[in-house]
């Protein structure tokens, strides 16, 4: 798997560090992350068969849905609390963050930027929902209920007290300078390392 | 004439007898001077002896888990879906080892075999088992056969909380645990059920009082309704209606049908308890409901189930049945949140299925494949 907002995720992620891994999917990333960074890791996914395929690749998930509250997971068990590009398919993407900052002492989420140029273009002169490569599905049947910009989800934490101590941005011209400067324009992706504000 | 078995089953199994003659003592106080535990075992201990994997039978299930005793067996073991070469718990690489609980009515020391120094079957004398004290006497059985470590040990049901048993009270000999719609222990609406099935039987005029063997009576009305009312209780509402629906018997509508209309799940309960009634000892089925009813995994820890799993070492696969409501998937539930809690490694799955609490012993592609991969990670690679 190459997928770019991966590769950021794993460079936050500490040698060793005990991590949960939201929509993990077929546990690839939880296997890249236990034998590239030594973690102990655990997963949830809802789907049947992405615990079979994680399962094969001897990692752990647990069947559940994070929609559900999380309440397995008592306060602060984990270093690292993630949830890659599955932000914008939860009912409560707020009450999630919330609960990943309280169980993990860090948390990090990644997910599509819906500001970026080729989203506003789309929406701007064709009057239609965007889909790309990236966004397959038509408005009404995509799992992705809850699109977010990078200044939505930045605006979100500042509203929910939860403290960004980093943000990386991929895609596209993203890595470079543009990326950097306006991202909220020129990311597809956005990942952000996330914790509890400390006062 | 060969035995025509399929590629993947253990084919044709003899069960063996150990024999131990130092005393058992229960964990009520009563000992056993000496007893005896059948079991079978399927593929090859191998020269470390750490491809061992223990499975746990459930309330009315016996050593015989895969492969057939006759040429002419229709069934196999009542897990054979599960063991064999290529099967999930693949015997090319794991030597799997099922033994007869103490107590049980098919070769171990129980109900139905001689009482030392009295001329009859021990009948309603036998001590009352709990699951520690079967985990305590499969430790035996194992050390006789050269084993010091479980590779895993698996259960579903009663097994499963046997399973749990075993990697809370020896966590040193459990590497793997596999726990299969069980519980940490039985809810009170469980125990009732238990309890309507032992008042059958004990209500039943040829009970006499367990002495039935001796007296030369059978309880079989009494134990037929308590297997009728667990059967039920093993189904789902769904998985009966797609089943059963409301078909009659076909000859319900018979002319010269004297009798009553019969529906189909009516014949089928029937069918089920008379069966069993002639199969399985009365006294056995009293102790084992009882046995279920008092097992408490938390019972040494002040009731604390993260204090109790907090003494496991393995890693476990927790795995209950969507429509099961004798054990629901919530029980499992609560043992995975103690798991977590107690930071163990512990997978869990709910699978679909309208089987019921049966689910963990019937065919589902999902249960098959996940059992299938988790295993990999059993025994040496």
């Amino acid at each position: 798997m190459t997928r770019l907002d991966l590769n950021a995720v794993l460079d936050w992620v500490p040698e060793g560090s005990k991590v949960l891994d939201l929509g993990c999917g077929d546990g690839a990333f939880l296997q890249r992350l236990r034998d590239e960074r030594q973690v102990t890791g655990v997963g949830v996914d809802i789907d049947a068969d992405n615990l079979v395929a994680a399962t094969g690749k001897g990692v752990d998930v647990i069947q559940e849905d994070i929609n559900d509250g999380l309440h397995c997971f008592t306060t602060n068990r984990f270093d690292v609390v993630v949830l890659a590009h599955a932000l914008q398919e939860l009912t409560d993407p707020h009450i999630a963050l919330l609960r990943m900052v309280d169980i993990g002492e860090e948390a990090i989420v990644s997910f599509p930027n819906f500001g970026h140029w080729s989203c506003r273009l789309h929406l701007g002169f064709r009057g239609r929902m965007p889909m790309s490569k990236a966004m397959p599905r038509h408005w009404y049947d995509t799992p992705n209920i809850h699109f977010c910009t990078v200044e939505d989800f930045e605006a979100l934490c500042s509203e929910l007290r939860i403290d960004i101590i980093a943000r990386a941005t991929v895609g596209g011209f993203a890595q470079g300078f543009l990326g950097k400067y306006w991202p909220n324009l020129f990311a597809t992706s956005a990942v952000y390392r996330i914790c509890r504000a400390q006062s | 004439m060969a035995p025509t078995h399929p590629a993947d089953s253990v084919g044709m199994v003899t069960p063996q007898r150990a024999h131990f003659d130092e005393p058992f003592q229960f964990a009520n106080g009563s000992v056993l001077d000496r007893y005896e535990l059948v079991y079978e075992t399927y593929g090859e201990l191998n020269a470390a002896a750490d491809n061992a994997v223990l499975i746990c039978h459930a309330l009315s299930g016996t050593h015989h888990a895969a492969g057939f005793h006759e040429s002419s067996d229709k069934r196999p073991g009542w897990w054979d879906m599960a063991i064999g070469p290529g099967k999930p718990i693949d015997t090319r690489r794991l030597f799997v080892v099922c033994s007869n609980n103490l107590g049980c009515c098919d070769g171990s020391t129980g109900p139905n075999t001689p009482q030392p120094g009295a001329d009859k079957p021990w009948g309603g004398q036998f001590p009352q088992p709990q699951v520690r004290d079967w985990v305590r006497s499969q430790k035996q059985l194992a050390e006789r056969l050269g084993i010091s470590r479980w590779a895993a040990v698996i259960g579903g049901s009663l097994g499963g909380m046997q399973a749990l048993q075993w990697a809370v009270d020896f966590p040193d000999w459990v590497e793997h645990c596999v726990a299969l719609a069980a519980a940490p222990g039985l809810a009170a609406q469980n125990i009732a059920f238990n309890e309507i099935a032992r008042h059958a039987i004990l209500s039943d005029p040829d009970w006499r009082e367990g002495d039935y063997l001796a007296k030369g009576t059978l309880p079989a009305r009494g134990v037929a309704l308590a297997r009728m009312v667990g059967h039920l209780t093993y189904m789902s509402a769904d998985g009966m209606s797609d089943r059963f629906g409301r078909e009659l018997r076909e000859d319900s509508f018979a002319p010269d049908s004297s009798n009553e209309w019969v529906f189909q799940v009516e014949s089928y309960l029937r069918h089920q308890g008379a069966r069993f009634s002639t199969q399985f000892d009365a006294n056995t089925y009293v102790l084992m409901t009882r046995a279920l009813d008092l097992f408490d995994l938390a019972q040494d820890y002040g009731g604390d189930l993260v204090a109790a799993m907090s003494q496991a070492k393995a890693r476990f696969l927790v795995v209950s049945f969507s429509s099961d409501w004798r054990f629901p998937p919530q029980r499992s539930v609560e043992m995975r949140d103690a798991l977590l809690a107690a930071e163990k490694p512990v997978t869990y799955a709910n699978i679909e299925t309208d089987d019921g609490h049966d689910g963990f012993l019937l065919p589902n592609h999902t249960y098959e494949q996940l059992l299938r991969e988790w295993m990999r990670r059993v025994g040496p690679s």
